[in-house]
């Protein structure tokens, strides 16, 4: 089986062909630029993973929300666990970029960081 | 007040500008900038897939902007912020820039050089023309983009978007993470305006389906939107009479094109080109008005980052070298030119006297291209050939010109991008 997907690692976008046998395994992937992509296809067709970014309700500082991120991606079927849980948090102030405010994320091993300073 | 350099506009290019001022040496450095806070867009620009260029990583916005403001805090730079300018003049010698804020009122600043770092704003709406009623719950995607953002507030539950640039996309996945509901994207034309990789990861992700071809023709509703119908368009952009379409909605997001913010440009007599809206400049990113830089989305609208920072930072160390060496008379500007599928050039000419040992020349394509070569010739006459694989209209390119290639009787540079089709 072939699975058409187009990269997303860079701008560029380059339309990836992933080549996969029976069991699922992938035999090979074409159509990247570079190693990125090849690494991209395989995991989108296996373990498709990304990075969430959203905002948290933060206590006692000028505004009411600040920004967030997962540090690094999280699985694809996680996204809306992880939401859940970013929705329902409340950080204190004063955050600081990088401050983790939720650890381990729905399961994933991840941490939620902060990505902009809140006072 | 006196200042040697004055930077209208705390974003990514103005910081950039300023920091650059300084490396090259001139102190007395002094940015404005109308928010309550430095950073520009990119403190509502929460998502990742900023700096892989300069930081080989991937940041999100308000993290990029952190990283420049961190620098220019540690080197000193002052600012005001909440602090708007208002008007721009040039008189004698100098640049008069008048701003006015709560905190200090009106404010007059004698400056030697000006950096224009305006950025740009949102197509108004009235431009689209779409009939029916004006209920509320229409929004510019940036808007809603601020709205969600940075107060907190979901504008809507049942969302239509129309237009497919990359803040539509990017505010189609924001909504849907926020529990929202977006029933489709609709794109007048038969492309999307928007990366690949925002098509993938904002709409395909959560099955969201990108109409094209397709455009709004009536918004349903009294106070509040209740509803709009879509109808998919011919090759002349006309509605085709049975493809209507209605969803059931209570918010229809624009978004529809940005485009430079440059009434303070005009204010001072700045020349301004019709294809970029943005001021026409020479290689050192100087306007026709001696002593006014100008840089980032308010010169061209940037889809990089990073290009904006390379970008500001030749305006800083151009308004640097004003400063302390004044303009050169009597030097000879070579026109750039456009040809091919090319649509304009930043910058449009320059001086092979005054250049550094390179300069770089930015442009972007008219329509989508395979397997397309870019060259750029000085008097006819081929200096550089490129082959590029695939160019789109979303996607900014850029060339480097080389001091070594001109001896001073030459006339004009063009920059051509072609795949073998007409224009
Ligand atoms: C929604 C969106 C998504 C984007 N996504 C990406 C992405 O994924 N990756 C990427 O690399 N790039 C992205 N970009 C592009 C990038 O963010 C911009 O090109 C860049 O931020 C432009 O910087 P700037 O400093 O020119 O403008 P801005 O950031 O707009 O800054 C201009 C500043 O000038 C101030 N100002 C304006 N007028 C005045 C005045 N009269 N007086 C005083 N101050 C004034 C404004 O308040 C503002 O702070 C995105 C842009 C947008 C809009
Ligand atoms: S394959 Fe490489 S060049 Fe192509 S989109 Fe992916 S990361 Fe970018």
């Amino acid at each position: 089986m072939v699975r058409e997907l187009t990269c997303i690692s860079c701008p560029l976008g380059c339309p990836l062909k992933v080549e996969l046998d029976e069991s699922g395994a992938v035999l090979s992937v074409t159509g990247n630029t570079c190693k990125r992509g090849e690494d991209y296809g395989k995991k989108e067709v296996t373990a498709p993973t990304r990075t969430v970014t959203s905002t948290i309700k933060v206590e006692g500082a000028s505004v009411p929300v600040t920004s967030v991120r997962t540090k690094t991606d999280i699985p694809k079927e996680k996204i809306f666990a992880c939401m859940e849980e970013i929705r329902k948090a409340t950080v204190k102030a004063p955050v600081h970029i990088g401050d983790v405010v939720i650890k381990n994320v729905a399961g994933t091993g991840v941490d939620v960081a902060a990505t902009k300073a809140a006072v | 007040m006196k200042h040697d350099i004055v930077i209208i506009g705390g974003g990514p290019a103005g910081l950039a500008a300023a920091i650059a001022a300084r490396e090259s040496g001139v102190e007395d450095v002094l940015i404005l900038e109308r928010e309550k806070e430095l950073g520009g867009i990119l403190n509502q620009c929460i998502h990742n897939g900023f700096g892989l260029h300069t930081f080989k990583e991937e940041l999100t916005g308000p993290e990029y902007a952190a990283r420049y403001m961190e620098k220019a805090q540690e080197m000193g730079i002052p600012y005001l912020l909440s602090t708007t300018v208002v008007d721009l003049q040039r008189q004698g010698d100098s640049v008069v820039v008048t701003s006015v804020s709560k905190q200090d009122g009106l404010l007059q600043i004698e400056a030697k050089a000006a950096v224009l770092a305006m950025g740009c704003r949102e197509r108004p709406r009235g431009a689209l023309n779409i009939p029916g009623t004006r209920p509320a719950g229409i929004f510019s995607a940036g808007t809603a983009q601020r709205l969600v953002n940075m107060e907190g507030y979901l504008p809507g539950r049942r969302v239509v978007i129309l237009g497919s640039g990359d803040i539509g996309l990017i505010m189609a996945r924001r909504m849907t993470l926020e529990g929202a509901k977006v029933l489709c994207v609709a794109e007048l034309m038969p492309y999307s305006g928007g990366l690949k990789r925002n098509i993938v990861q904002c709409l395909d992700d959560y099955g969201i389906p990108l109409k094209l071809s397709h455009t709004v023709v009536d918004i349903e509703g009294k106070e509040r939107v209740t509803g709009v119908t879509i109808a998919q368009v011919d090759e002349k952009l006309k509605p085709i009479p049975g493809t209507e379409e209605h969803f059931d909605c209570d918010t229809l997001l624009l978004s529809v094109g940005l485009i430079p913010e440059n009434e303070l440009s005009k204010a001072v007599g700045v020349e301004l080109s019709p294809v970029t809206s943005g001021p026409v400049v020479n290689e050192q990113l100087e306007t026709n008005i001696p002593g006014v830089f100008a840089c980032g989305n308010v010169l061209h609208v940037h889809d990089l980052v990073d290009y904006v920072s390379e970008e500001a930072e030749q305006a800083g160390r151009s308004a640097a070298r004003f400063v302390q060496e004044g303009r050169e008379a009597g030097q000879k500007e070579l026109p750039l030119k456009t040809a091919g599928a090319v649509r304009y050039t930043v910058p449009s000419s320059l001086s092979p006297q005054r250049m550094g040992e390179q300069a770089v020349v930015r442009f972007r394509v008219g329509r989508n291209m395979r397997k397309a070569t870019v060259r750029v010739l000085v008097d006819g006459k081929e200096v550089l050939k490129r082959a590029r694989p695939v160019m789109a209209p979303g996607e900014m390119e850029q060339v480097m010109l080389k001091k070594e290639w001109f001896t001073g009787s030459e006339q004009e540079i063009t920059v051509e991008a072609s795949d073998g089709q007409e224009g």
